[in-house]
């Protein structure tokens, strides 16, 4: 278990072969990437920055990493979040999970992130090409997905 | 103790955070939203806003009606937008 944030990029290989090597009773791993959009609604997106909160949001994602462990039988969990001005295309967060079977390695990483979504403090600011910028607000779908998680 | 801003509220209070001496009647987090409103024009402003505001107490999500006795870093920011 391991999580990361940091302005730079990641490889994906890297990590996961970091994540997986000497390990052979892994028989899944499954990995997520989040990307940056170009465009919201009809808004075409220069960049954004992502604000964080440096010890709340690596305790609370380590809490979440450490709580899919609990939930699904892991080899192994990492997690990176980027934070800073990134731009369209650019990678933002990565989530891997391994596991024996592909089952509870969907399962985890799909849970990592939708946890990840609505609790680990970070905040994007959009700067849009006609010249403004915001906030982006938090999507009431994002807080819905978590209800399935419910034991 | 020590209270931290994020995002919008920190814009708009134009700091990140200040060091304060709480009133001994504020016992929640729903005291301490209060009390934030009320103490001046620029605070109000920043917490008009209050129920979509979520608070953490020493790095973890807190509820309204939580303590914040013997917490020494409060957090504010508006709901997260990472991933």
């Amino acid at each position: 278990m391991t999580v990361s944030l940091q302005t730079g990029d990641f490889d994906i290989a890297t990590e996961m072969d970091a994540l997986s090597k000497g390990d052979t009773n892994i028989g899944a791993v499954v990995t997520f990437t989040g990307l940056v959009r170009d465009m919201v609604k009809d808004e075409r997106i220069l960049d954004m920055t992502l604000e964080h909160y440096p010890a709340m949001a690596q305790a609370e994602l380590e809490r979440i990493e450490q709580e899919a462990n609990k939930r699904w039988p892991l080899n192994g969990t990492r997690i990176i979040h980027r934070f800073g001005t990134l731009k369209p295309g650019d990678r933002i967060v990565l989530v891997i999970t391994a596991s024996s079977h592909r089952q509870a390695a969907f399962e985890a990483a799909e849970f990592i992130m939708d946890f990840l979504k609505t609790r680990a403090p970070f905040w994007k600011k959009e700067r849009l090409e006609k010249g403004d910028s915001g906030w982006v607000e938090a999507k009431d779908k994002d807080d819905a997905a978590l209800e399935r998680w419910r034991l | 103790m020590k209270l931290i801003y994020f995002a919008w509220i920190r814009e708009r209070l134009g700091i990140e955070e200040e060091d304060i001496t709480l009133p001994d009647t504020i016992k929640t987090v729903q005291d301490l939203l209060t009390w934030q409103q009320n103490r001046d024009e620029i605070y109000e402003g920043a917490f008009a806003d209050a129920d979509t505001i979520r608070v953490a107490l020493d790095q973890f999500h807190a509820e309204r009606d939580d303590p914040i006795e013997g917490a020494s870093e409060i957090a504010f920011f508006p709901p997260m937008t990472g991933g």
